[in-house]
């Protein structure tokens, strides 16, 4: 018998859910189809459940003809998981090993490609600020979804949330009281409109779209674990175009270069908290 | 004496025409030191990937692969993104991320909310291991203090994986294997140094 293995043959909810990534991508243009196969599925069958369907066939009709099914669904797809100085050791490492280069020029370029709902692009002008390089930074804050988009440029976060938030920027070497960066009204803390008067916020996918600008550094966390090495790959070499010579690139605690086509183009700044550098090829 | 020989021919029909090429074991409350029993029994030679996963306190960066390095005689490490699966490695789950099972067997990570307060989520990786590797592979559930693992146990056997299940009557916290096996009705539900035992006989490329 040499029948391909049972776990291979592709049942009925992939085959589904492919023609809807498809369909996705045909009507709306936003490419999921080199996402990772478990993560994605299981967002599916979240979408699903809260959109009330009963089937992947079903969630793809609502998306193609219904006139926010898409909108609800995008919601789902994407992963907003996020705080402000998260994983302070990376914050901390920025401040040692790359504000001290980044302070070699006359102005600089940044970009947070899958920003989310903000809270990173607070946390890089807050530590920009208390270097003294916030007023020569353009901050490039980019992500595929609007919502978060809209999030992030009202920059209202939830109050109950500030005590997590002080406590990992004081462990990322945080050089002041966390509160002078918000006001607190009601249930929200509205952070400091200073701080992203040089920030654009702006929609650009990863997967489709192309390099906008050079920059000095690129700090993407916890986005490339949803994508395949092909998208990967690809991803990196948007980073690897974009950043200028010797430019410092910033990934999630868990994310690595290690196998992408891209391993010997970064040399590796600091291991541990996952700071790169363009090699100098 | 019946019942012993009765037990012994039950595992035998669970392994009967078995070829495992994934070993997937979870544990919580305990799950350290049933492991530390478990994983010196897996010989050299063995042929399929183990993976296991524990509930770790999340921000501390697990130490597990390197606990338990010392005494497995396989290579252990910890799980990497886009990591290729290789046969005859012992894996670990990091902390504060889920670890899946892909397809093309790699392993991804991703940061979707904890499940069952878990993040890693037994069920998460069970879920997606059943998914990529069918019938070619082993669920084992241990002791633990809550219900995670039972969805992915399920999942296991309803696409033809082998289920087993730590006897909840040893089980340092019963919890998580007795909400397994009312739910899913595993193959075998055996005490820890069953297991430990039943290991080395799997057949494995």
């Amino acid at each position: 018998m040499n029948l391909p293995p049972l776990s291979q043959a592709p049942d009925a909810f992939d085959i589904e859910l492919r023609m809807l990534v498809e369909a996705v991508y045909l009507k709306y243009n936003y490419d999921f189809r080199d996402y990772t196969g478990a993560s994605q599925k299981r967002r599916i069958l979240v979408a699903m459940r809260e959109m009330d369907c009963e089937t992947v066939s079903s969630l793809q009709a609502k998306v193609m003809h219904e006139p926010d099914g898409f909108a609800q669904l995008l919601q789902y797809l994407t992963i907003p998981v996020t705080e402000m100085f998260r994983d302070p050791e990376y914050w901390l490492a920025i401040r040692e090993q790359v504000v001290p280069f980044l302070k070699t020029y006359p102005s600089l370029k940044m970009w947070i490609a899958g920003c989310s709902t903000g809270e990173e692009v607070v946390s890089l002008a807050i530590l920009l600020h208390e270097e003294g390089l916030l007023e020569r930074a353009i901050i490039y804050a980019t992500d595929i979804n609007p919502e978060s988009l809209e999030t992030a440029r009202r920059g209202v976060y939830r109050l109950e949330t500030m005590r997590q938030y002080t406590e990992n920027y004081q462990k990322a070497g945080g050089k002041r009281a966390f509160s002078d960066y918000y006001t607190a009204a009601y249930d929200g803390a509205l952070f400091d409109r200073a701080l992203v008067e040089n920030v654009t916020f702006a929609d650009h996918s990863l997967a489709t779209d192309s390099v906008f600008s050079e920059t000095h550094f690129v700090s993407c966390r916890n986005v490339l674990i949803y994508f395949n090495r092909k998208l990967q790959d690809r991803v990196l070499g948007l980073f690897h175009e974009s950043l200028c010579y010797r430019g410092f690139l910033g990934l999630g605690s868990k994310e690595s270069i290690d196998f992408s086509g891209y391993a010997d183009r970064f040399d590796v700044l600091a291991k541990r908290e996952r700071l790169f550098r363009k090699g100098a090829a | 004496m019946s019942s012993l020989r009765s037990a012994a021919g039950e595992e035998a029909r669970a392994l009967a025409g078995r070829r495992i090429e994934l070993v997937v074991i979870g544990g919580s409350a305990g799950g350290v030191d049933a492991l530390i029993n478990l994983v010196p029994a897996l010989p050299a030679g063995f042929g399929a990937a183990v993976v296991c996963i524990l509930h770790v306190p999340a921000g501390r960066d697990s130490r597990l692969a390197e606990l338990f390095e010392l005494r497995a005689v396989l290579p252990v490490r910890e799980a990497r993104d886009k990591e290729s699966i290789e046969p005859g490695t012992i894996y670990f789950a990091g902390s504060g991320y889920h670890l899946s099972v892909e397809r093309d067997r790699t392993f991804s990570l991703s940061c979707e909310p904890p499940v069952q307060f878990a993040r890693p989520a037994i069920d998460i990786l069970m879920e997606s291991s059943a998914d990529a590797f069918g019938p070619a592979m082993a669920g084992i559930l241990l002791t633990g203090a809550n219900y995670d693992g039972a969805d992915g146990m399920c999942r296991v056997r309803e696409r033809g994986g082998l289920t087993i299940v730590q006897d909840p009557e040893e089980a340092q916290a019963s919890a998580m294997p007795g909400e397994a096996i009312r739910r899913c009705a595993p193959h075998l539900v055996l005490p820890l140094p069953g297991i430990r035992a039943l290991l080395p006989q799997l057949e494995t490329p």
